[in-house]
């Protein structure tokens, strides 16, 4: 479970602190899919790289399974916009990084963990063979092959085009529902966060606040083009269109 | 698309265009010797610089002091190499050590051969010690400043994934680092490979008694062109092959690498 109470994060920028995030409250349940929408600038990236403990400068109590975050760790998986493999390594020594594929069961978890992300028979390719879908899911299953308690993705799928782009989002939904690991997914991408939440938290920007909470009550395996669904994508861009006309009216006592 | 040629076809294509231009000197120099448009002890023809590499070759003369040269050539490689890459490494991973060696060694890295040369021979006199420690002289910077640099340019996303894994500060050096530093340190090889063959010249010429810079030396004073000849050419070739074994080497570790390559 992940418990974010009054955090608040301020960068020092040449012409005076910049409030990067004020306020955020939000509770995270165990195996919970949770995205984060919001216009650049809002701060969701920022909220992530403190989740995952590569930002530790913060006001504020941000706890994992009831444990303040210090610092990166297995127990948080990243995946970034880009995959970010090392790239002369081949895919299985990229998902096995450094962990022994010598190990027995580190090299039996790697080919479960590559049949999963549907790479089998590339376990011997280099990087640069791979699309930038498959090399994503290589990174995908270099988190998982952690067991992380929770998966942080950052725009994971921002850069593909719009046909790997909604094929991956099944095989990330495939892999949550199997995995049942805790999903934290930003995107910029409103049916993206409609499609794969469960909760779909709208941020505001300067300064970075939540400015809504959406739940979306669907059942997987979701279809984008039903009337239910159609219906939420428009609830969750009516608050994202109230964003966009400037800051609402609950945040601006303390302006 | 091109229509498919093996890899083995193409490569013997390759091998026989890079062959055109020497191939054509070759004959318009014996035919300049031949005709007389050339004075034939200042260049000698082709045919007489063979002869002269057979029997040299033949007598043993030739790889005894190959022998000697390559010796002198190699220590001084892999002490001075050696060096570079430890203080390449070492300067690379901290700022402090950066601080207080670089600009040290990047004063000493501009002084030419011919300059310290007088001095090593004072200090260490005529012998080996002097001429190898003047090729280390020569190998070390190449090295240094390549895997310096190879060191520095690792990819910060990387660093964070290396974070965000857990890597030990052992596991970083040795997977992220090293292998990211990998392609420079690999230039560096085959830059200080090449100084130390200059090195060595410089380091032969200065006063010996073996080796394939006295033999250039030594057929000076006796106007003995084809020998020198058979000395130049004896250089080309060992740099040539030192310099394609590495880039096997090299071509076998970095097979990872998306190598751009011309066209046509």
């Amino acid at each position: 479970m992940l418990e974010i109470e009054s955090l608040n994060k301020t960068f020092a920028a040449p012409s005076g602190p910049v409030v990067a995030l004020r306020d955020i409250r939000l509770t995270v349940g165990r195996g919970e899919f949770v995205t984060f929408i919001g216009p650049s600038g809002c701060g969701k990236s920022t909220l992530l790289k403190i989740v995952a403990g590569l930002d530790t400068v913060y006001e504020g109590s941000v706890k994992l399974n009831g444990e303040r975050i210090g610092g990166p760790g297995i127990d948080k998986g990243v995946i970034f916009q880009e995959p970010r493999l090392f790239p002369w390594l081949t895919v299985e020594k990229n998902v096995a990084a450094n962990l022994s594929l010598r190990n027995p069961e580190v090299r039996k978890r790697v080919g479960e963990l590559l049949e999963l992300v549907r790479l089998q028979g590339f376990e011997k390719a280099y990087p640069r063979e791979l699309s930038g879908g498959m090399a994503q899911r290589v990174a995908i299953a270099r988190a998982l092959l952690r067991n992380p308690d929770i998966l942080l993705l950052d725009e994971p799928f921002g850069a593909l085009d719009a046909f790997t782009r909604s094929h991956m989002q099944e095989v990330l939904l495939d892999i949550w529902q199997r995995s049942k690991t805790t999903m934290l997914f930003v995107t910029h991408d409103l049916d993206e966060a409609v499609f794969l939440g469960q909760r779909v938290v709208v941020m505001n920007p300067r300064p970075g606040h939540i400015r809504s909470v959406l739940d979306i009550d669907l059942p997987y395996p979701r279809s984008r083009t039903g009337a239910s669904f159609q219906e939420l994508r428009a609830l969750v861009l009516g608050e994202f269109e109230k964003v966009e006309k400037g800051p609402a009216v609950d945040v601006g006592a303390g302006i | 698309m091109r229509p498919t040629r093996t890899a083995s076809s193409v490569r013997i294509v390759n091998a026989l265009v890079g062959m055109l231009l020497p191939v054509s000197i070759l004959i318009l120099w014996q035919l300049a010797s031949s005709r007389g448009w050339v004075n034939a002890v200042l260049v000698p023809p082709p045919k007489d610089v063979a002869t002269e590499f057979g029997d040299m070759l033949a007598s043993g003369e030739l790889l005894s002091h190959l022998g000697v040269s390559a010796r002198r050539a190699l220590l001084g490689f892999l002490i001075g190499g050696g060096l570079g890459l430890a203080a390449g490494l070492w300067v690379g991973f901290s700022l402090r050590t950066e601080r207080l060696l670089d600009p040290s060694l990047q004063l000493l890295r501009t002084l030419p051969h011919l300059a310290v040369a007088p001095l090593f021979i004072l200090w260490f006199g005529f012998g080996e010690t002097s001429k190898i420690l003047l090729i280390a002289k020569g190998a070390f910077f190449p090295l240094y400043v390549n895997t310096f640099l190879g060191v520095r340019s690792v990819d910060n996303p990387l660093f964070e994934v290396a974070r965000v894994l857990q890597f030990t500060r052992w596991q970083t050096i040795r997977k992220l680092i090293l292998p990211s530093a990998l392609p420079s340190i690999f230039l560096g090889v085959r830059l200080s490979i090449a100084v130390s063959w200059l090195g060595l010249v410089v380091a032969e010429l200065m006063g010996s008694s073996s080796g394939i810079g006295y033999l250039i030396d030594d057929a000076r004073s006796f106007s003995l062109t084809s020998v020198i000849f058979v000395g130049i050419i004896v250089f080309a070739a060992v740099g040539k092959l030192t310099d394609t074994l590495v880039k096997l080497g090299e071509a076998k570790l970095l097979g990872w690498r998306d190598t751009v390559r011309g066209e046509g």
